[in-house]
């Protein structure tokens, strides 16, 4: 009888362990973001141009090549950086210029941006420049944008339509 | 600084542990389980997984309405196992957190101990790789903070080609081979783990890999109680066009996912390198000062090999005999692994006391501390002890008896006393009775050190106390240096239990023997001089 009263108490407490892991095991419960916000996530891998153009060799030049690695253009890996904006009713949400990825430099720029907004309804502008130009922009879209609560608002480009895309 | 919070450390699972030896016995102690827990808990969660599997399906579409099916439509089995494997990842995180902390209080985590340490590191780190896959699989909304968190986390290492975060942004990004490659990770790493943890354990001698029947049965009825009480639940659909804003963590496991919002991922990937290299270098912050290891005297050594059988380090082992004598093994001491406890000198059939030689040799014996240095100790120390009763203390330098100051002798560990030495120190009247003071029962600092003493006295392994030493003259006392009192308490008694006794009679006399002078016998109350 007294080892069953002793079992008993044993259980008891390790129940009490195991019933205090079962409620940490998913509370107090967690808000990542404010109360009445919505998400939007700025992302996209584009390469832009190549930094220069293809240049035809001389035939100097082709002849001190190795003879298998003989070409008569040369063309640089390297890709310009991108740059890019992101305006919320004209407030600048994000605005950068992200390098080419590789170590040569000749990946796709990429970027990943995550932004916490009070719901509401917004002007967004998503602009790029991914050419030699210094001035202006190669992408632009604007759109009237109502964000709800706790919304994912995605803007992303297609490289291969050249758009932005809101979704 | 680091010594001030192991001693603070210390104090505090002392304190927390003494109450729980007592409700559960030494033997039963969770506490003092905490590995065999933890490999207990790991197979609960493999046994489970394996049977979730069977209603798993890797499906996108699927994933999600095949574990609320498994959950609600047959809750008394797939729903408990759910729970199971749910609650049994916690515990092991509860069990390994625990066990560290607990390894650094003692100091059990320096000097030779340190390859168990530092292979434990990867542990944890294959363990939450492990569970964070896992919550993946749901394909709840928990799933979708954590594929996000996890992704965005990755993303800032300059691995990936593409952001693995654009997977979890927008509804049709993801294929089903995505939960396919999401399920072979949550077998994989678990593997892994199971291997990391083989290599852990690999340098302990008897390893304790299962609890107690008595402390498993008990914890998986506990187990089955909450995965009843609070069944293991889905937390909604994953919406990737909403963002799963409130979500219940798991905060064993996700504790530091909200640190996300708060710093940059690469100050957390920061945090958590420096965490691992912390923990990683901790054997050697500082190292331990360690005593000369262990050495051989093959003129005393005849192989019997119980050095190398009661070593708790796994730091002795037979080779083949390199002397002229006629044995076919010998013991060889790996000075790396050695801590110096002395546990082998206790072990050795050479080490007694009675032995004649000119000076007294065993065939295992500490460069720092010999066998003829603690009898030499022994017979000063019951020179000093006075009183009705002539107590001898026996104490481990980790134990609760360390701490008193009359007639004491301390020991790394108490098994390094030969029971032929309490023989000899009540056979020659040395003293009345003889106390055996070692760590708390369910926390030695040498593993082993307690259950080889009790078995040695008890008659139950090499070498044995021999018949002829009157018992009730012995009393072994296992506490910690908190149960001072304890301690205190349990001497008094056995003092007065010995003093009613009356004197030890000195059987075996000293004059022929080797020992110093002070060890005169004693004459009994009433005898003739």
């Amino acid at each position: 009888m007294t080892n069953a009263i002793r079992h008993a108490g044993q259980f008891a407490v390790i129940l009490l362990l195991f019933s205090g892991v079962a409620v940490f095991a998913n509370w107090p419960v967690y808000r990542q973001i404010p109360l009445g916000s919505a998400i939007v996530v700025l992302t996209f891998v584009h390469g832009a141009d190549r930094k220069a153009d293809c240049r035809r060799l001389g035939p100097e030049e082709i002849a001190k090549l190795p003879p298998n690695m003989r070409k008569v253009q040369d063309c640089p890996r390297g890709r310009r950086p991108i740059y890019v904006e992101l305006e919320l009713s004209g407030r600048a949400l994000f605005a950068a210029s992200l390098p080419p990825t590789g170590i040569a430099g000749d990946g796709p720029s990429r970027v990943y941006q995550r932004f916490a907004i009070p719901a509401g309804s917004y002007d967004v502008v998503a602009r790029m420049r991914d050419t030699a130009r210094a001035q202006g922009f190669d992408h632009q879209r604007a759109e009237r944008v109502t964000l709800v609560v706790d919304q994912m608002f995605v803007v992303d480009f297609r490289s291969e339509s050249g758009e932005f895309v809101f979704r | 600084m680091i010594g001030a919070v192991r001693y603070v450390s210390r104090r505090g699972f002392e304190w927390i542990e003494r109450p729980f030896d007592r409700l559960f016995g030494p033997a039963l102690n969770p506490i003092a389980q905490l590995g065999a827990l933890g490999f207990f808990f790991f197979w609960i969660v493999a046994v489970s997984g394996i049977y979730l599997f069977v209603f798993f399906d890797t499906g996108i579409e699927r994933a999600f309405e095949s574990v609320e099916y498994l959950t609600h439509d047959h809750r008394f089995h797939a729903g408990v196992m759910r729970s199971f494997h749910r609650y049994a990842s916690d515990l092991l995180v509860v069990m390994l957190a625990t066990h560290m902390l607990r390894e650094f209080a003692y100091d059990r985590y320096r000097g030779a101990r340190w390859f168990s340490w530092l292979t434990g590191v990867p542990i944890v780190w294959l363990l939450y790789a492990s569970g964070i896959t896992g919550y993946w699989l749901v394909w709840d909304k928990l799933a979708q903070y954590v594929a996000l968190t996890s992704s965005e986390l990755l993303d800032w290492l300059p691995i990936f080609g593409e952001p693995i975060a654009r997977n979890f942004i927008a509804t049709g990004t993801l294929t089903s081979r995505f939960f396919s490659l999401m399920v072979f990770m949550h077998v994989a790493v678990p593997l892994f783990l199971l291997f990391a943890m083989w290599i852990h354990i690999l340098r302990i001698s008897r390893p304790r890999m299962n609890p107690p029947r008595t402390l498993a049965v008990l914890s998986l009825l506990a187990l089955l109680a909450v995965s009843l009480w609070k069944p293991a639940l889905s937390q909604g659909h994953v919406d990737l066009a909403r963002a799963p804003a409130t979500v219940g963590l798991d905060w064993f496991y996700l504790p530091l996912y909200p640190l996300t919002s708060l710093w940059s991922n690469g100050a957390v990937w920061a945090m958590l390198g420096a965490l691992s290299l912390m923990l990683a270098l901790m054997p050697w912050l500082p190292p331990l000062r360690r005593a000369r290891p262990a050495t051989v005297d093959l003129a005393h050594c005849n192989g019997c090999a119980r050095c190398a059988e009661d070593c708790p380090y796994e730091a002795i082992r037979m080779v083949r005999r390199t002397d002229a004598l006629p044995f076919p093994t010998e013991a060889q001491v790996n000075a790396s692994l050695c801590v110096s406890c002395g546990i082998c000198v206790g072990s050795c059939p050479s080490s007694t006391p009675y032995r004649r030689s000119a000076e007294l040799k065993t065939g295992i014996d500490l460069p720092d501390y010999s066998l003829r240095e603690l009898r030499e100790r022994v017979v000063a120390a019951a020179g000093t002890v006075r009183g009705a009763a002539r107590i001898l203390l026996l104490a481990c330098e980790h134990g609760g008896g360390a701490g008193q100051v009359e007639g004491v002798v301390t020991v790394p560990c108490v098994a390094m006393a030969p029971p032929s030495l309490i023989d000899f120190v009540l056979g020659k009247g040395l003293a009345d009775g003889v106390v055996v003071a070692g760590c708390a029962e369910s926390a030695c600092y040498h593993r082993l050190g307690v259950a080889w003493t009790q078995q040695r006295l008890a008659g139950a392994r090499d070498p044995y106390l021999r018949a002829r030493v009157p018992r009730d003259r012995i009393r072994m006392i296992w506490t910690s240096t908190l149960e001072t009192q304890r301690f205190a308490r349990e001497l008094a008694q056995f003092t007065r239990e010995v003093e009613a006794l009356g004197p030890a009679m000195a059987v075996r006399p000293t004059a022929q023997s080797s020992a110093t002078p002070g060890d005169a016998p004693r004459q009994p109350v009433g005898a003739a001089p």
